[in-house]
């Protein structure tokens, strides 16, 4: 099945999400998710509760053992290895804790990495994805004669919002983010967390945040908890 | 589209980890450079060897083998297994299948260059290279008894000009104790250089040969009964006997014939060979010797190729990181693992392109000081197509090789999860 968005359906529709990594190993169940288009969800997992293993199966990087994934009205589980892939550079922008870009890329490339990656995307920027780069970085407050430095040589509050901009360009319709705040000081956090909010309800994207932090959740229209394993 | 994010990602990181790239760029280059050198000076030397002699059509001697009577004739190498008797060479000039003959005459030596006793026949046919004819640089080709003509590589080797007295020696050999000291030769002449063993002797005529042979019994000269050179003068010297004959025939169909006649005369027991058959037949025997070379070169640069392999899958740990980023946005492990063949592909291209550059820097630098010692020459030229058919292998390998370590991560990168690095 072709993977296309529809405008009408849910951003997000996960139901009876069951994931094993070995047949030893616990079984791990996640909680149902409806998400609206431009509503943003605040995911609570502590460490344990297979937060990365959800992100997976969203992300289409991993496929579940029952349950399915609905994203903009398309079962991504359904489709192909590549069609996954091709799906996730349309549609997702994602955010990690650290580590988040390409080390020999400048600040810049980084951000418009995603446009080579999908024509969507590109044609999605307004005139080119250059000059929407550096509306989103100017308005991530990275400084301009930073733009064209080499990642490496950003602080990591930084590097953490080049990523953001990085999930924004293109007007993805979800932004998976993995503890993008983790390893910031909590002034820089607040920062992060308003600016991306509002630069992603600018552009109608839904953020999936999945922290462990529970004062960062009223920032959220929704909040969830993952239990990791029940039952 | 992916193609060419695929090649700005992989100049990119190239340029990022250029320090540790560098080194094994430039060991990459020198295998290469060595490689691509050994086949070029390869092509050169056998060229330069193949046209030693040119325009020959036979080669003839005293009854001996094909090698033996090549070595001593052209090469200067060996001696002469016996003569042939000058009433032979005078039949074989009447013979009407052949347009010229140029008589020669060895057996004695100058400071360990070969003497040859020959005539002006020698400068009008005689050929090498391209047809190319000798010619003399300074001075004149040798008129009197006692003139002598200079090889190139002699004069300059020994600093000869024209006008010197030299004392020519009886015999081979580097040092001599029984010389021609009655009979001194003045340089009237210096060839210009050929890069063959033309430049490696020195040419008298065949009168000269027999005049400072005049009252010599045995190898060491009688005293008294030798010939001083105002006694010379007017005496007739003709030989008895020459070493051999360089040959050139009216038509060339007919060598095989006019060698069998020769090889079969009843006068006296003769050998004609075909001095390109008798090149390659040598060269094909020095051959093994090259083929092993180039073998070995080619293994340097497998090793070389297998060092840069080993860097590459070296980095790969460090480039975790960035394969989960490029995964987690969208990019297929196919993309990652053409990552790896791009880079090991340019990498090799970059190395060729050097060597290339260095090989040609080297040609021009040395190639003047290599004719001065060697009296190879060693041109600049394109490269012919085994050469690029080398150069083109070492990308082509690289190809080969980086194989393995795009695969792997192709097959890593396909079973990573969101934000996985895959180091657990």
């Amino acid at each position: 099945m072709p993977l296309s968005s529809q405008a009408s359906a849910l951003a997000l529709d996960v139901r009876n999400l069951r994931f094993r990594w070995t047949p030893e190993q616990p079984l791990l169940c996640f909680p149902d998710i409806q998400l609206a288009a431009g509503e943003h969800l605040f995911i609570h997992g502590p460490s344990g509760t297979g937060k990365s293993t959800f992100l997976s199966l969203l992300a289409g990087m991993l496929s579940p053992d029952s349950g399915t994934i609905q994203m903009l009205g398309n079962d991504i589980h359904q489709a192909r290895a590549g069609a996954r892939d091709r799906f996730r550079a349309d549609h997702v922008g994602v955010i990690f804790q650290q580590f988040n870009l390409v080390p020999y890329l400048t600040a810049e490339a980084n951000v418009t990495l995603p446009c080579r990656l999908s024509a969507r995307r590109r044609a999605a920027t307004v005139t080119s994805p250059t000059d929407e780069a550096h509306r989103l970085l100017a308005a991530l407050t990275i400084p301009a004669d930073h733009w064209h430095r080499k990642v490496t040589r950003l602080s990591i509050g930084q590097q953490q919002r080049v990523a953001a901009a990085r999930a924004l360009i293109g007007s993805p319709e979800l932004i998976l983010a993995d503890e993008p705040t983790s390893a910031l000081d909590s002034d820089n956090r607040d920062r992060f967390l308003d600016l991306l909010l509002t630069l992603a309800e600018e552009r109608n994207s839904s953020v999936l945040f999945v922290s462990h932090d529970r004062t960062l959740a009223p920032h959220f229209h929704h909040q969830i908890a993952l239990q990791g394993t029940s039952s | 589209m992916k193609a060419a994010l695929a090649l700005s990602l992989a100049s990119s990181s190239l340029w990022h980890r250029r320090k540790v790239l560098a080194l094994v760029c430039l060991t990459l280059t020198l295998s290469v450079t060595l490689l691509l050198g050994i086949q070029y000076l390869r092509t050169e030397v056998k060229q330069s060897f193949t046209s030693t002699i040119s325009d020959t059509d036979l080669i003839i001697g005293a009854r001996s083998g094909q090698l033996n009577l090549l070595l001593y004739t052209v090469f200067h190498i060996g001696n002469a297994t016996n003569n042939i008797r000058w009433s032979t060479f005078k039949k074989l000039e009447q013979d009407e299948h052949i347009r010229w003959l140029i008589p020669i005459s060895l057996g004695d030596s100058y400071k360990g260059y070969r003497v040859v006793a020959t005539d002006s026949r020698m400068l009008t046919h005689f050929r090498y290279g391209q047809g190319q004819p000798l010619t003399v640089a300074k001075g004149q080709w040798f008129d009197g008894i006692f003139d002598v003509v200079a090889g190139a590589g002699v004069a300059r080797a020994l600093g000869h000009q024209v006008g010197d007295s030299i004392v020519l020696s009886h015999g081979g050999g580097q040092t001599s104790f029984s010389n021609h000291e009655q009979t001194p030769f003045t340089v009237t002449g210096i060839l210009a250089p050929t890069g063959t063993p033309v430049d490696q002797a020195v040419y008298i005529s065949l009168d000269g040969m027999e005049a400072m042979h005049v009252g010599w019994s045995s190898g060491v000269a009688i005293p008294g009964r030798t010939l001083t050179p105002d006694k010379a003068e007017g005496r007739d010297f003709t030989p008895h006997a020459i070493t051999a004959a360089f040959a050139g025939l009216e038509q060339k169909i007919l060598t095989f014939r006019v060698q069998r006649a020769i090889n079969e005369s009843a006068a006296e027991p003769l050998s004609a060979i075909l001095p390109g058959v008798a090149l390659s037949d040598l060269w094909r025997l020095m051959g093994q010797f090259e083929r092993a070379l180039i073998g070995i070169t080619g293994f340097v640069v497998v090793t070389s190729l297998i060092g840069l392999i080993a860097v590459l899958l070296t980095l790969q740990a460090q480039r975790a990181h960035e394969i989960a980023v490029l995964r987690a946005i969208g990019a297929s492990p196919s993309l990652m693992a053409a990552l790896y063949v791009i880079e090991c592909v340019v990498l090799a291209l970059l190395a060729c392109v050097l060597a290339v550059a260095l090989g040609t820097l080297a040609i021009l630098a040395l190639s003047p000081w290599i004719l001065a010692h060697y009296g190879l020459h060693i041109p600049l030229r394109p490269l012919n197509l085994n050469e690029w058919v080398l150069l083109t292998s070492v990308p082509a390998t690289a190809l080969l090789v980086a194989l393995a370590p795009a695969f792997s991560t192709w097959r890593q990168s396909r079973s990573l999860g969101f934000g996985d690095t895959g180091e657990k």
